[in-house]
């Protein structure tokens, strides 16, 4: 079996069209980036304040002034643009950024995201996510199905709140989760699993679609 | 023309006891690392800094931390900080400071909005959540919006890479960041550049800040190395 992490890297990439405008979040939504299909052509967007985000730095090769959001020294495609935060927040709230892929603490089936903070253990803050979320015009969570078997997908999150009714899509290892009205809905399934097992590792109902298709990665 | 040329210890000095204080930077990219050494050394306390992390371990405003000078952190993220990040009762510096969370665009506009002359913003960011806690909510064309309040500040410490003599700011690549709105939102405003040039040596073209923002400036800094 394909590394976990690369399965789910591989299938966010599909959802790329060619022109979109894309921010990646930390982690496994950053290595999809390095699976986006031939033919499509887009522009990666760093919230600190650069549209046209190329590859990480070669050793040896990094520029002091030119980081991700993250932090780690990357490059800057051709054509790419540098700004403040203001405009790279008003790029972000203000629609012009397609898609946002992040990762999640917790997504309920009303497309409800918690990802910033655990109350009293870990509190790193909201960064940009709360704008990422709210503005973007598609937002695709893309994170392991649980965590080491504690359910991460629920009927209502726990933990606070990033924003409220905003995903539309989950991405696991196990397969592609869309928010609907009527909560979970189940469009892919990585063979590799079942829907008992993917059942088993939700913590909330899924519906299934009459059209269930293998994943693609 | 009054001479803006100082050394950071000079830049630093009016920087007293509970002031607040605002630091550009982003994940320690253009942070002005050499005023707040200075700042450091000078010893000032129960300061009040509005930034946009909390920098690193003992790096940018986590020297700060460290040094026990910080009493509120007005911030968006500051998982960087591992420090900050998992306080702990055994570190009392960082552990009992106020930690105040913002959404980064929210925090850049609300910083946008002293600096601009205007009351507040209106924002659907933080509706729902943690962020929306005792704050006015506002309808415009039947939507909702948080109102969020403007952020100003005694001083802003910032980083640029070439100034000339007068203030006028260039700063590199994602070293730009919150320095720009930074510099139009406090009361004094001490610019730190690895270069200064004589006035008229940028092109009026690639300035990104106007010298009118900038007090004072402290040349010869470092590139920054994370």
């Amino acid at each position: 079996m394909q590394d976990i992490k690369a399965i789910i890297a591989s299938r966010v990439a599909k959802e790329f069209r060619d022109g979109d405008t894309v921010n990646l979040g930390i982690g496994v939504p950053t290595m999809a980036a390095d699976f986006i299909p031939e033919g499509v052509d887009i522009m990666l967007q760093s919230e600190n304040g650069l549209l046209g985000l190329g590859p990480a730095s070669a050793c040896g090769e990094e520029q002091f002034d030119l980081v991700n959001a993250g932090g780690a020294y990357v490059t800057a495609t051709p054509g790419a643009a540098f700004f403040d935060s203001v405009m790279s927040f008003g790029i972000i709230r203000g629609g012009h950024v397609d898609v946002t892929v992040l990762g999640a603490m917790e997504v309920d089936e009303t497309g409800n995201l918690a990802n910033w903070c655990i109350p009293d253990k870990f509190v790193p803050g909201m960064g940009g996510a709360m704008d990422l979320v709210v503005g973007a015009k598609k937002v695709i969570i893309a994170m392991q199905h649980t965590n080491k078997g504690k359910h991460k997908l629920l009927k209502k999150c726990t933990l606070p709140l990033t924003a409220v009714g905003v995903v539309h899509m989950i991405i696991t290892e196990m397969g592609v989760l869309e928010i609907t009205e009527e909560g979970f809905f189940l469009t892919e399934i990585n063979p590799d699993y079942t829907i008992e097992q993917i059942r088993a590792a939700t913590g909330a109902e899924i519906k299934v679609s009459s059209s269930l298709k293998d994943m693609t990665v | 023309m009054k001479k803006k040329i100082v050394t950071a210890e000079q830049a630093v000095e009016c920087i007293g006891d509970g002031a607040v204080i605002m630091v550009g930077g982003f994940a320690s990219i253009g942070t002005p690392e050499e005023l707040i050494d200075a700042l450091v050394k000078k010893g000032s306390k129960d300061l009040t800094i509005i930034s946009c992390d909390a920098g690193r371990a003992g790096l940018g405003v986590g020297k700060l931390l460290r040094n026990g000078q910080v009493k509120k952190l007005i911030a968006s993220h500051v998982g960087l900080n591992t420090e900050v990040a998992y306080r702990t009762p055994d570190q009392p510096e960082i552990y009992h400071v106020e930690y105040v969370l913002v959404p980064q665009g929210t925090l850049a506009e609300c910083i946008r909005a002293a600096g601009c002359g205007l009351g507040g913003i209106l924002t659907p960011v933080g509706l729902g959540t943690a962020v929306a806690e005792g704050k006015e909510t506002v309808r415009v064309k039947g939507k909702e919006y948080l109102l969020e309040e403007p952020f100003s500040a005694d001083f802003a410490l910032i980083r640029g890479a070439i100034a000339d003599h007068a203030g006028n700011v260039i700063y590199n690549m994602t070293a730009r960041n919150f320095n720009t709105v930074m510099a139009t939102a406090a009361e004094h405003v001490i610019l730190c550049a690895e270069e200064i040039v004589e006035i008229g040596a940028i092109d009026p073209n690639h300035v990104m800040t106007p010298a009118l923002f900038i007090d004072s400036i402290v040349g010869g800094v470092k590139p920054c190395r994370i």
